[in-house]
């Protein structure tokens, strides 16, 4: 039985930038053993430090918003974890402004969030950070467009097919069904394993609520051998 | 098998989190072999995309680097036969990927150029300058570069 494929296409017109950047020629298909299986890049060059894990101790004091854990595992096609590979994360503040300069929405920002981090997965595949939740915003891709809240992932993996960069989205969000980025995924299945779940067996009393979320990685593993 | 998580674009806002430092530099500038790769990334009006990241690799070596307000990029890295490349930008759901070779390769023995139409494996080969090596992708229209299915 092949898998399904969940994969958006390059070409969505509903989410406008798709329209000038999708390439329209045929995509070259290539043996596996030639590109797809190859060893993934050499990420261990990217500094880690367990503080990165902890987005709501990068400045003098604390954000404001919702205070979350974050956390899932990351596992490849047959279900086995993707030990110690580089998980890193990108978001909005609470009130849905990005660090980045090229964010103008009129929302202010947080002198006590950045909004980025990374950690490595452990011996179980298992990821976890703190954070705060972010807000929606706006973007100017059709009349009153709003994004729904969302947490940027990054993943390695062990081979070059397995790099993912994706969305993890929050559950319940009023905003998921309006969105064309999660909509050109066709598939409501594909769609919904970018939503999150709510954790109450994580969540910590006094502390924060926790979302779990498991992430796919497209192959198998690179060591077959280990269970 | 589960099927893999499908991806999502990187958006416009990438920029403030996914830099570190030395990234666009697989091997410090002027060790042995080092060689520095500039090009430009463009969309099928041919404007400059100037939120796209590039990751290249060959295994061992891997650097990192967005583009510019000009769409501009630069990587300093070993020389090498081929160099695997992945395109990440706001307006691709998913990333692209592609090969850059060096400019020594022989168009018509190389395995995969073999399976590029012969007018278009120019698009897969850097030119050299007088700095080091230049490298455009076009992520459509004429001249679009030759993409990989993943």
């Amino acid at each position: 039985m092949t898998e399904p494929d969940f994969e958006p296409p390059y070409l969505f017109p509903d989410y406008r930038a798709t329209q000038l950047r999708a390439p329209r020629r045929e995509l070259v298909r290539l043996p596996d053993e030639w590109f797809h299986h190859r060893r993934g890049p050499a990420f261990g060059r990217v500094p880690v430090s367990p503080a990165d894990a902890d987005l709501t101790r990068q400045h003098r004091g604390e954000p404001l918003g919702e205070r979350i854990i974050l956390l899932g595992r990351v596992l490849d096609s047959d279900g086995r974890p993707v030990r110690h590979t580089l998980v890193e994360v990108w978001q909005a503040n609470a009130a849905g402004r990005y660090v980045d300069p090229a964010d103008t929405h009129p929302a202010p920002l947080d002198p006590n969030f950045t909004g980025a981090g990374r950690c490595l997965t452990d011996g179980e595949g298992v990821y976890r950070f703190v954070t705060v939740k972010p807000g929606a915003y706006p973007w100017r891709n059709h009349p009153n467009a709003w994004r729904p809240a969302h947490v940027h992932f990054s993943v390695f993996g062990p081979q070059l097919a397995s790099r993912l960069v994706t969305q993890m989205y929050f559950p319940g969000d009023p905003l998921i069904p309006l969105d064309p980025i999660l909509n050109s995924i066709a598939d409501a299945r594909g769609r919904d394993r970018l939503v999150a779940r709510f954790d109450p067996e994580t969540t910590e009393p006094e502390w924060a609520l926790a979302y779990r979320w498991d992430i796919v990685l497209r192959g198998r593993g690179a060591t077959p051998g280990e269970s | 098998m589960t099927a893999p998580t499908p991806s999502q674009t990187v958006g416009p806002f990438f920029g403030f989190a996914m830099p570190f430092g030395g990234d666009a530099h697989a091997v410090p500038s002027g060790s042995p072999g080092a060689v520095r790769i500039g090009g430009q990334v463009f969309d099928g009006a041919g404007e400059p995309v100037p939120d796209a990241m590039l990751e290249i690799s060959d295994g061992d070596q891997f650097a990192r680097c967005g583009t510019d307000r000009e769409g501009t990029f630069h990587f300093t890295v070993r020389r090498a036969s081929h160099l695997d490349v992945l395109v990440f930008a706001r307006g691709l759901l998913r990333h692209l990927a592609t090969r850059m070779y060096f400019p020594d390769v022989d168009l018509d023995e190389d395995p995969v150029l073999k399976l590029v139409e012969p007018e278009r494996r120019h698009t897969l080969v850097a030119t050299a300058t007088e700095g080091g090596l230049h490298f455009d992708i076009r992520l459509q229209g004429e001249d679009e570069t030759v993409f990989i299915q993943l």
